[in-house]
């Protein structure tokens, strides 16, 4: 029943729906791609059992008429999502063996619409990342090669264990998180799609911290629909979580193949940066070619503070992320390691605890957070970062949406620019700016570049309008007629 | 602006991560590469600019005062390194 992993999650719904095969069936499948996959390290833990247990309780709700929106379907969940009594580390090694004893909203969510857990996915220590190497479990490997090559390549960060396990075919759908670009790189670098939503769409409750202001959970999957269909479930208003938006949720799965006729979109001209690949402006004109023959109308657009989001969000988040990551003491949960008094016992557990990324991050976030900085660094930030919202906001007084490259390059090999924190930055460019002003982004498989490798288009919506993003995404999906899928090595 | 050892090992210390004399060089080296980098934040102009500390525009929702959950110690100690009974066990906190 190999055939079962390769199915869209939707095919696969109305697969279930019509008896045509059983939750238990499907989970099976997927347990055994699972394990077939372990060389990708896409997952930190498999919960095989849970997951057949979960199925036999979706097929006898189905079984009863009681079926939910998402019944039976086998996913994987970020282990930045805490979930009850199942290990939720974050990548790192300073959670250690911690177990929740609660489960996230936008997993509780999913499990409520009847969905089925396949494991925990591998990621960047708290989300801080762009290629997956500085997870404490080691680097997930993107199951996509260069056409005749074998190097491992990066499936982006961090949400790179979502990424590899989506588009290997490991599960039908994933969840993932996004702070400066952790859903839509990893989409763009593994040929699948990937929505940020709107900050405040889906709860943060239960989502290991990384930068308050600006982290927002979103799916991960092999369809526009399919992402459409999980991100119906996911979102929605929680009490828990004050910046949770007191919004319905639509179903975002009925705008998809809606016409996309008559919409502007902006093409903004500072997106076109020195060094980009000739392949990926190619492919951005391409997109614009087929958005036109959709019937969108094209406007040239300016974001002029582009260039100052990334340098804007390396202030804003790592000072956030120096004081979520002050919890991390060692003394109610996670890592210990004993010292001669209280504070060496911290500055110990922390050193150990902590990898090299996480605790540059810490310091920067420290300092420039320190007496005699704020004003000069943490202030200025949220000020240019008012900057890049208002340029947005005069965008959108003219354009429905915007079109844009996701990523400056496609998939790099592993250890290619682990040794240059800013050029890692860099993964990041055309995507912070969304974190940063709040808005909906979403990476669709546009193409592949000379050497095999999948590349992405984004899409940027105005605050709470991903159903245009989903019109636009689904028009995209159709013109690009994107099929490729890695050859399996694994 | 550059970072020194001096001031690696000051923020270090505030941020309570142990780093070794022997790694303080390479540190400042790093943190002061990326520093220079956003140093480039000066060219904008922000005169009057109101900070955006919220992606969020609505005031903050209120709720009352009341216990929601809570009253079961096992949950909360379930996780901890030590324990001693219904109590944390913590390094001496006050000499």
């Amino acid at each position: 029943m190999s055939d079962l992993t390769s199915l869209t999650l939707k095919i696969a719904l109305d697969g279930l729906a019509a008896k045509s095969f059983s939750s238990v069936e499907l989970t099976q499948a997927h347990v055994e791609a699972v394990e077939a996959a372990r060389s990708l390290n896409a997952f930190v833990l498999e919960t095989p059992e849970q997951a057949i247990e979960m199925a036999k309780a979706s097929d006898a709700r189905r079984a009863s008429g009681s079926a939910g929106r998402l019944d039976g379907a086998p996913l994987g969940i970020k282990d930045l999502f805490c979930t009850k009594g199942v290990r939720s580390t974050a990548g790192s090694r300073i959670i250690g063996e911690f177990k929740p004893t609660y489960e996230s909203t936008v997993t509780a969510n999913l499990w409520r619409d009847g969905a089925v857990m396949l494991g925990k996915l591998n990621m960047d220590e708290f989300a801080m990342g762009s290629s997956n190497e500085t997870s404490a479990w080691g680097p997930v490997v993107n199951p996509w090669r260069t056409a005749g090559g074998n190097a491992r390549l990066t499936p982006g960060g961090s949400s790179g264990g979502s990424a590899s396990a989506v588009a290997a075919e490991l599960c039908l759908g994933a969840t993932a998180t996004d702070t400066g670009g952790s859903i839509r790189q990893p989409a763009s670098f593994t040929g699948t799609v990937g929505i940020k939503p709107t900050y405040g769409r889906c709860s943060r409750w239960g989502i290991v911290a990384f930068a308050s202001s600006l982290d927002q959970a979103g799916p991960m999957a092999r369809t526009v629909e399919d992402a459409a269909i999980l991100l119906t479930s996911m979102a929605g208003h929680d009490p828990k979580d004050s910046t949770s938006l007191p919004v319905e949720t639509p179903d975002f799965a009925s705008f998809v193949g809606k016409s996309v006729k008559g919409l502007r979109i902006g093409v903004p001209k500072e997106y076109r940066v020195d060094g980009m690949p000739a392949e990926i402006d190619a492919l951005w004109e391409q997109g614009i070619a087929w958005l036109k023959d959709a019937g969108c109308e094209i406007v040239e657009v300016s974001l002029p503070h582009t260039k100052y989001a990334l340098p804007a969000y390396y202030i804003v988040a790592p000072a956030e992320a120096s004081s979520n990551l002050a919890r991390y003491d060692g003394m109610r949960y996670g890592l210990r390691v004993d010292g001669s008094n209280l504070t060496d016992t911290y500055e110990k557990s922390r050193a150990e605890g902590f990898g090299a990324e996480v605790k540059r991050r810490i310091l920067i976030g420290t300092y420039v957070l320190s007496a005699g900085y704020y004003d000069a660094y943490y202030l200025k930030a949220l000020k240019v970062r008012r900057r890049i919202a208002d340029d947005f906001e005069q965008a959108f007084g003219k354009v429905d949406a915007l079109l844009t490259p996701t990523a400056p390059s496609a998939a790099f090999a592993l250890g290619d620019r682990s040794d240059d924190p800013v050029a890692m930055y860099l993964n990041d460019i055309f995507t912070v700016t969304v974190n940063l002003a709040g808005l909906p982004g979403m990476s669709v498989p546009a193409g592949l570049d000379a050497s095999g490798l999948p590349l992405g288009l984004q899409l940027i919506g105005r605050a709470l309008d991903e159903g245009t993003l989903f019109s636009l995404g689904s028009a995209l999906e159709k013109a690009a007629d994107f099929r490729a899928r890695p050859q399996k090595w694994w | 602006m550059a970072i020194d050892v001096a001031t690696v090992r000051k923020v270090a210390r505030l941020a309570r991560i142990a780093e070794p004399e022997e790694k303080l060089e390479t540190l400042a080296k790093e943190l002061s590469g990326i520093m220079n980098w956003i140093e480039q934040l000066g060219e904008v102009d922000t005169d009057g600019v109101e900070p955006m500390t919220s992606a969020v525009h609505m005031p903050a929702p209120m709720r009352d005062d009341v216990v929601t959950e809570g009253g079961d110690p096992e949950v909360v100690l379930s996780n901890s390194p030590r324990r001693a009974g219904n109590f944390y066990v913590v390094p001496k906190v006050v000499e």
